[in-house]
C-alpha cells in the first residue's frame, strides 16, 4: 500500500510518499521526502500566519516534487495521511486543505494523524524500538511517555514551557532566529564552559523551564556575563533536569529501553547525558537519526498506513478536521 | 554467643546494594549489629560538577531534616541514625514491608490521602508522591499494617495551595500512568480521604487547584474533556 503523508503543524512543511506491504511495519520503505521550513526574521519566532503563507506558496512545488522523486503517479497513491495536530491552525489548515482536496480528487481515502504519535512511531521504525519509555523533546513538545493498553500515558511532562521553546526563546532573545537550538549548542561547546547556577526545578516526575528562561535572559540583559558560558550553564542546567526525569521514570518502570525522539534528540549534549542515565540503568538508549529527528512527512506517512491497514480507519474529506491541541494521551492506538 | 555469630555472618554478606534509585544508591548496611539502610547520593557524571554537588548536598540535608519533622505529623518514616554531609549519605532505619507499587490497589488510596493530608497539615509537600515511595509495613506481632512514607530528597516547607496542589497532581498523574485500570476508584478513594484528613474545606481547595493546574498544562483543551 502507498500513501502520501503531509506535514505542517509548525514551521515545516513536508511531502513524503512510503510504502507498505500488508501489515508488516518491516517492509516500510521512503520512496520520496521532500520538506521546505519557514525561516522567521532574526530575533523573532514563528509568526503563525507568515508560516503558513510560506506553507501555502511552497505546497504544490512540494507536493510535485514529492511525487515525482518517487517515480510514482497521483492516482498509484492508496491513501492520503495529514497531519491533524497539535500545531499551529493557520500552519495546520495549509496541510488540512491539500489534504482534503487530494482526497476529494483523486478519491483517496483521508487518515487524520497525531503529529506526536507520528514522531514516536518513525523513531520506532528507524531504531528498532520495541515498547519504549519515549522522551518527546521538540519546540511543541516535552514529554515523558509509557505505553500502556492502547494509549500512551504521560509519565511526566513540562509544567510550562517546552525545552525547544526554552532554546529557542532565550535564542531569540540574543537576536538569532529559530530554531536556536544548534546555535546555542554551538556556543556552549566553543565557550569556556565556565558554570554558574541557573534555578533547577524538577517537580516530582515534571519539569518547568520557564523559570531558567527568565534567569538566563536577565543574566546576559545584564551584560557581566559571557553569553557562550550563559548558554553552557543553560544548556547543562536543562539536560540535567531532563536526565534527571528520565532516570526517574526508567527506575520507576524498570523499562529496558528509551527513545529520544523530537527536533531536541538532535543535540549531542542530551543524547550523551541520556546515554549515561541508561547504561546506569542497563537500559538500552534508542536515539532517532538526527535527519527524522524534526518534523516530516515520513512520520505522517508511516503513521497513516499502520493505522489505515490495521483499523481500516479513514474520514470523509468533510470531516478532515484539525485539532491545534490534540493532545497525544488521547488518541486511542488501536494498532499496538 | 549464637547471636554473635548471626551478626558476624550477616555483617560478612553486608553491605548489599538493594536498588540503584534515580538519585541514590540503597544499600543494606549492618549498622552497630542492626540492620540499617544506607542511602547514598553518588556522583552523577553527566551532571556538572558544581551543580551535581550542590544538587546532592541540597537534598541530603533537605531528606534528613523532613524524615524527623514527617513524624510530628505522626506519619511513619524511618528513622535517621546517621547523617554525612560530607558523602552525602543518611544511614536510617530499615522498614521492611511491601512497596505500595507492586501491592497497589483502590483501597489502598485510602491511606494514601490520610497520609498526605498529614504531611500537608504540617505544611510539608513532599515533592515526589510516587506509589514507589511508599511502603506497607507488615507488623505482624501486633497484626498491623502501616502506611510509611520514604524519600524527601525534592520535600519542602509550604502553605501554598499550589504547592500543595502539584503534590496530588503528581500522584493523579502516576495513578493515571502506572496504575490506570483502576485510576478512577483509586483516585476517588484518596480525594475522600485528602478531604477529611484536610482542615475544614482545605482539601477541596486542592483538588479544585489540581485541575486548574492541570487546565494550565499543555494542549489541556482536550484532555479534560475526555
Amino acid at each position: 500500500m502507498l500513501a502520501l503523508g503531509i506535514e505542517s503543524t509548525a514551521h515545516t512543511f513536508g511531502c513524503a510518499i512510503a510504502e507498505m506491504k500488508g501489515k508488516r511495519k518491516g517492509t516500510f520503505r521512503i520512496l520520496s521526502d521532500v520538506r521546505s521550513s519557514y525561516r522567521p526574521p532574526e530575533g523573532s519566532g514563528i509568526h503563525p500566519r507568515e508560516a503558513s503563507r510560506h506553507h501555502a506558496n511552497v505546497c504544490s512545488r512540494i507536493l510535485k516534487e514529492a511525487v515525482m522523486r518517487s517515480s510514482l503517479k497521483m492516482e498509484d497513491i492508496d491513501i492520503i495521511g495529514y497531519s491533524a495536530g497539535p500545531g499551529l491552525g493557520p500552519c495546520l489548515r495549509i496541510g488540512a486543505v491539500l489534504a482534503r482536496l487530494l482526497s476529494t480528487y483523486y478519491r483517496k481515502p483521508l487518515v487524520p494523524v497525531n503529529h506526536a504519535l507520528a514522531h514516536i512511531e518513525l523513531g520506532a521504525w528507524l531504531t528498532g524500538a520495541r515498547n519504549p519509555l519515549v522522551i518527546l523533546v521538540s519546540g511543541g513538545h516535552t514529554m515523558i511517555l509509557l505505553y500502556f493498553n492502547k494509549r500512551w500515558r504521560i509519565f511526566g511532562e513540562t509544567l510550562d514551557i517546552t525545552i525547544g521553546q526554552l532554546l529557542d526563546q532565550f535564542g531569540r532573545s540574543l537576536g538569532f532566529s529559530s530554531p536556536c537550538g544548534s546555535m546555542i549548542e554551538r556556543l556552549a561547546s566553543n565557550s569556556n564552559k565556565e558554570y554558574s547556577g541557573i534555578p533547577y526545578t524538577i517537580k516530582g516526575n515534571d519539569v518547568s523551564f520557564s523559570g531558567l528562561l527568565t534567569a538566563a535572559i536577565k543574566r546576559t540583559k545584564g551584560g557581566s556575563f559571557d553569553i557562550g558560558n550563559t548558554c553552557y550553564s543553560l544548556q547543562e542546567t536543562a539536560f540535567a533536569i531532563l536526565a534527571e526525569a528520565t532516570e526517574r521514570a526508567i527506575s520507576f518502570t524498570n523499562k529496558d529501553e528509551v527513545m529520544v525522539v523530537g527536533g531536541v534528540a538532535a543535540n549531542r549534549r542530551l543524547a550523551d547525558m541520556l546515554n549515561y542515565v541508561c547504561t546506569r540503568h542497563s537500559s538500552k538508549l534508542h536515539v532517532c537519526p538526527i535527519h527524522y529527528a524534526g518534523d516530516n512527512g515520513v512520520q505522517i506517512a508511516l503513521t497513516s498506513l499502520i493505522d489505515h491497514v490495521n483499523s481500516k480507519v479513514s474520514v470523509a474529506p468533510e470531516n478532515g478536521f484539525i485539532d491545534q491541541a490534540w493532545r497525544l494521551d488521547s488518541v486511542n492506538v488501536r494498532w499496538r | 554467643m549464637i547471636l554473635l555469630r548471626f551478626i558476624l555472618l550477616l555483617s560478612d554478606k553486608l553491605p548489599i546494594l538493594l536498588k540503584k534509585g534515580s538519585e541514590a544508591d540503597l544499600l543494606l548496611i549492618d549498622w552497630y549489629g542492626k540492620r540499617a539502610l544506607s542511602k547514598l547520593r553518588t556522583e552523577r557524571l553527566y551532571r556538572n560538577p558544581i551543580l551535581d554537588k550542590e544538587l546532592r548536598h541540597r537534598r541530603t540535608i533537605r531528606e534528613a531534616e523532613m524524615l524527623s519533622k514527617a513524624k510530628e505529623a505522626r506519619i511513619r518514616s524511618p528513622y535517621v541514625y546517621f547523617l554525612d554531609t560530607y558523602r552525602n549519605e543518611i544511614i536510617m532505619e530499615y522498614i521492611e514491608g511491601a512497596n505500595l507499587k507492586s501491592v497497589f490497589s483502590a483501597n489502598l488510596a485510602l491511606k494514601l490521602g490520610e497520609c498526605i493530608a498529614k504531611l500537608h497539615s504540617r505544611n510539608i509537600i513532599h515533592g515526589d508522591i510516587t506509589t514507589s515511595n511508599f511502603i506497607l509495613e507488615n507488623r505482624s506481632q501486633d497484626n498491623y499494617t502501616e502506611l510509611a512514607i520514604i524519600d524527601f530528597g525534592l520535600s519542602f516547607f509550604s502553605q501554598r495551595l499550589e504547592d500543595m496542589a502539584s503534590d496530588v497532581r503528581m500522584l493523579k498523574e502516576v495513578l493515571n500512568s502506572v496504575h490506570y485500570e483502576i485510576f478512577d476508584q483509586a483516585f476517588s478513594n484518596f480525594s475522600e480521604e485528602y478531604s477529611s484528613f484536610s482542615p475544614s474545606g482545605r482539601g477541596r481547595k486542592v483538588l479544585r487547584k489540581v485541575d486548574e493546574i492541570q487546565s494550565r498544562g499543555r494542549y489541556s483543551r482536550i484532555a479534560n474533556s475526555y
